[in-house]
């Protein structure tokens, strides 16, 4: 079974995607901001990161630009998911390493197949 | 909002007449969902007045609307994604070894709903500009909803439409934001022509199709007009073309024209003339 870390401040976002990604036979890991969700990290790599761009305490972009960093050969897969959704944010995103990008709103169908693209799913 | 039997028998009845369609269960269950915004737009609160209106005959253009209400336009890029693999891994380079001559593919999208289908395709020759350098692809797109061809030929997708179904480097380097939406490019709007038309009637121009793609289709038909349906997709593809069908569709009992090709799963070829037929066609009841 495939784990992917949920990032975002949003307890419903992460109730719905984490709802979602069970379907998906995803076993999930929840984090509230981009500094848990380097412990997180720390403790086990997930397969994939289903990542918020906004949140307090560390944006996603700081924890992505950090976990690129690390250099380990056990990089997750990070697909952005958020409500930043215009071209200059997109191409940050790819630039610091993400892998695909899912703007917000989004149904089942649409993060099944950026999970597919990915190879995680 | 109940939805009567009498009043699925008058929307069915009507779809059928105008389009060749059944108003099937799966449809049935969202002719509320599918007619809302035309009553709130007219200001009725049931759809027995949306009903009544239609039977009296007292605005022609209605019924045309509650037509396109009801067709299911239900698509995304890629859709299914493994027939466009087989497309661009196997039958695209066989076509372009055949085709080496005349250097021209003709594909047709019957049943394209929106688009996304035909710039899906458009997308498969442009991602490999160098291979298909002098070549002439024409794609041409077709289906039965004005609306729906209407939209396809804007190219313009909303954010929640262009995702679905494309990699985020494939839809930035084919899509363009602006004020409308997320607008396909030149390169992929040129290649692809959009024709409103009902698998129903005589073939499109040209004919000759190298690629006939009619997925998701033919479900909606009896088995009489599926039938018909089929005569016509075999009468437009060139001799060694193919015809795509949807994922648990076939031809199997339903024509003799068409054959699987048993090397592509999802693909038919016209079948030899030669050969005794298989299997009787099925009859429509």
């Amino acid at each position: 079974m495939k784990t992917c870390l949920i990032v975002d401040d949003s307890k419903v976002i992460r109730k719905v995607a984490r709802h979602i990604l069970e379907t998906l036979e995803f076993q999930v890991e929840e984090a509230g901001d981009g500094r848990e969700a380097m412990t997180r990290c720390e403790e086990a790599m997930p397969d994939v990161v289903l990542l918020d761009w906004n949140m307090p305490v560390m944006s996603g972009m700081e924890f992505l630009k950090l976990l690129r960093q690390r250099g380990h050969g056990d990089q997750p897969k990070v697909v952005f998911c958020t409500t930043e959704n215009d071209m200059a944010h997109i191409r940050a995103a790819l630039e610091a390493g993400a892998d695909e990008y899912v703007m917000k709103p989004f149904d089942r169908e649409t993060l099944h197949i950026k999970l597919q693209l990915v190879g995680v799913a | 909002m109940q939805v009567s039997d009498s009043s699925s028998r008058i929307l069915a009845g009507l779809l059928e007449a105008r389009t060749g369609q059944q108003l099937t269960m799966s449809r049935r269950w969202r002719i509320e969902t599918a007619l809302s915004s035309l009553l709130r737009a007219r200001g009725l609160s049931t759809l027995d007045e949306l009903i009544a209106i239609l039977v009296m005959g007292r605005e022609p253009a209605l019924a045309g609307q509650v037509v396109e209400a009801l067709l299911n336009n239900e698509t995304y890029f890629f859709r299914d994604r493994g027939p466009f693999d087989l497309l661009a891994a196997d039958v695209l380079p066989l076509l372009a070894q055949r085709r080496q001559s005349a250097r021209r593919l003709r594909i047709w999208s019957a049943g394209c709903s929106t688009g996304q289908e035909a710039y899906s395709l458009a997308m498969l020759f442009a991602d490999d500009p160098m291979k298909w350098a002098g070549w002439t692809i024409d794609i041409l797109a077709t289906d039965v909803s004005t609306a729906a061809i209407d939209r396809a030929r804007s190219g313009t997708y909303t954010q929640f439409e262009v995702q679905r179904g494309l990699g985020i480097q494939q839809m930035i380097r084919w899509f363009e934001e602006g004020d409308d939406g997320w607008r396909a490019a030149e390169a992929l709007r040129r290649t692809v022509r959009f024709q409103v038309h009902n698998v129903l009637e005589m073939p499109p121009h040209p004919g000759g199709f190298d690629i006939v793609l009619c997925r998701n289709v033919l479900l909606y038909l009896s088995a009489e007009k599926r039938a018909m349906a089929f005569d016509r997709l075999a009468s437009a593809m060139a001799p060694d073309g193919w015809l795509m069908l949807g994922a648990g569709e076939t031809v199997i009992g339903q024509t003799r024209r068409l054959t699987a090709d048993t090397a592509r799963r999802g693909l038919y070829c016209l079948a030899d003339d030669k050969q005794p037929p298989a299997r009787a066609v099925a009859r429509g009841g």
